[in-house]
């Protein structure tokens, strides 16, 4: 790579090859043996499990069992301490620098309080990226963004600012923005929390509706238990560290492992409504 | 170069929110030693990562993009947005200084060196040391709250996880208005203030025009108010820095970003008096004005 980031070489004939392979392949994110440690206090304890490519795959787990951390590893946010996160056949905890921001720009988040820029409009917010890292003109970035903010169901709100929004509209932004580059990944921390009933039926849509229109692969972290059942092609039990089990909700419930069942029944959500609400 | 600034902003960009802040605690607690020994060594970790962040800014500075557009923005923040108070503080001071020095000097008959010794203070010292404290009270707590709240509420992770930097996207126009911008509030301060102490001695103390001017016309020369200029230089670019510093490593809520912005007020303060013995220090020991 050249001085201050020009000179940027192509990718050559053998990675393009190497990244359509990996592309279909339907595990899109492969985490092997994650460990993560904070001083003494080792929070993530070799976490493994597969992401399904342009599904939605959950993780749950009890408060403190490192749901966050993990989101934070995954986004890279910050290093596993050991351990590997292949993203389309690529190391993503080993990468560094320009390589890390180049592939980082395939990931999109959402996060748990939308995170929005308040110094800025939604059409701005969703046009950062865009302006930040592509050469389009103004039109087509007013073009890309307000076909996004519509197909939110949201483009009416171009010209507000965030904080005149419902807490609903702010995700729906939040994803509009996350989704504007391109996104492949698009990782929601806890998205339903603090929302009411109705908005977080409208917020289960909204993932359903990105991972149809998109194609993206969602990974969502949440408590919201009937959420996950409705929205989940596979669920993730992160207890203390350790995955318990990474399967599809039917088998989850079909495999009735102590813990997960505990958690799961604490939260109200009764073996029926999982089964007539889970998807195939 | 680029790799291991990529690399260690990559790494910061991680890291920023004060990892230990997300550390599960221990169910034993720190013992008094280890509490003492934290207490003595923050001093040294706070300057530690002053200099870390400032490193950063440094190199991110010159590196593309080069946002010109936020950078005018934050000079407007800090430059325009402070005129009033900078004029109106330089104003009564100017004002105070000319009727305490003439009381002072009417006692052994020197009244007629008022403008002289005023010019003099202004241009060296006082024009620069109270334009940046202004500064930071105005517009470094202000920044700090900002980034502060940006930092709680996950808008510089976004930005980390959009794959823009915030050291080069928040951080640096912020430094770089503030090098630019104190030096000129520090000349409005110098010009206002001896304004008003002109009209405070000729006006009403009786001290003659000509008299006043000329004086500090024989005194004060352009190295007095180019060491103004210089100490202004450092304070812009430090109060900036510690503002920041403050606002981007905040944690804990919005009572963690009072907390900051308390800190960030207070630092600047003893940051501004520190390097103004110190600048004053290098600049007379070495005779470079």
């Amino acid at each position: 790579m050249g001085l201050f980031g020009f000179g940027k070489k192509p990718p050559t004939a053998e990675e393009t090859a190497r990244l359509e392979e990996a592309r279909s392949d339907e595990v899109h994110v492969r985490v092997r043996d994650v460990h993560k440690s904070y001083g003494s206090h080792h929070v993530l304890k070799g976490v493994d499990f597969d992401v399904l490519r342009q599904k939605t795959n959950v993780v749950i787990g009890p408060s403190g069992s490192g749901k966050s951390v993990l989101m934070r590893q995954l986004i890279r946010l910050e290093k596993p301490d050991e351990g590997t996160i292949t993203v389309d056949g690529v190391d993503f905890a080993q990468l560094r620098g320009m390589e890390l921001e180049r592939r980082r720009r395939n990931m999109g988040m959402v996060f748990q309080m939308s995170a929005l820029f308040d110094s800025m409009t939604v059409f701005d917010n969703v046009a950062f990226p865009l302006r930040e890292h592509t050469k389009m003109s103004r039109k087509e970035i007013e073009e890309r963004v307000m076909d996004r903010l519509e197909s939110l169901a949201i483009g009416h709100a171009a010209k507000k600012w965030p904080a005149e929004l419902s807490g609903g509209m702010q995700r729906r932004v939040a994803v509009a923005r996350a989704i504007v580059l391109e996104t492949d990944i698009l990782i929601y921390d806890e998205p339903t929390t603090g929302l009411d009933p109705l908005t977080v039926c409208t917020v289960d849509e909204l993932i359903a509706e990105t991972e149809e229109k998109f194609g993206v692969t969602s990974i969502v972290i949440s408590h919201d238990m009937a959420s996950v059942f409705r929205i989940a092609d596979r669920i993730t039990f992160l207890y203390f560290g350790d995955v318990v089990v990474s399967a599809s909700p039917r088998e989850l419930i079909e495999r009735n492992d102590g813990p997960v069942m505990e958690y799961i029944e604490a939260s109200g959500v009764s073996r029926e409504f999982i089964l007539a609400n889970a998807k195939a | 170069m680029v790799e291991a600034m990529s690399d260690a902003t990559a790494e910061a960009n991680a890291e920023d929110a004060e990892p230990k802040a997300q550390a599960p605690e221990d169910d034993d607690g720190p013992s008094a030693g280890q509490r003492l020994l934290a207490f003595l060594a923050s001093p040294l970790v706070e300057l530690g990562t002053l200099f870390g962040l400032g490193k950063e800014a440094v190199l991110w500075t010159f590196r593309r993009p080069f946002r010109l557009r936020l950078v005018i923005e934050q000079m407007e923040f800090i430059g325009v947005g402070s005129i009033f108070i900078v004029g109106l503080c330089g104003f009564f001071i100017g004002a105070v200084l000319g009727l305490q020095l003439v009381d002072g000097f009417r006692q052994f008959g020197a009244e007629n060196q008022t403008g002289a010794v005023v010019g003099m203070a202004m241009a060296r010292e006082i024009g620069p040391v109270f334009s940046a404290l202004m500064v930071s009270s105005r517009a470094g707590s202000a920044m700090t709250t900002e980034l502060g709240s940006m930092r709680v509420s996950d808008q510089i992770n976004a930005l980390v996880v959009m794959a823009v930097n915030p050291v080069q996207y928040l951080v640096v126009p912020r430094i770089l208005a503030g090098i630019v911008m104190v030096p000129i509030l520090t000349l409005l301060f110098n010009v206002i203030g001896l304004c008003g102490a002109y009209l405070v001695c000729v006006k009403m103390l009786g001290i003659d025009p000509g008299v006043f001017v000329g004086r500090m016309q024989w005194l004060v020369d352009w190295p007095d108010v180019l060491q103004g200029l210089t100490k202004a230089t450092v304070f812009g670019g430090t109060i900036s820095l510690i503002a920041c510093r403050q606002g981007f490593y905040a944690s804990g809520g919005a009572a963690g970003v009072g907390r900051a912005t308390n800190r960030s007020v207070v630092h600047c303060a003893i940051a501004i008096l520190a390097l103004d013995y110190l600048v004053t220090a290098i600049v007379l020991g070495q005779g470079l004005f």
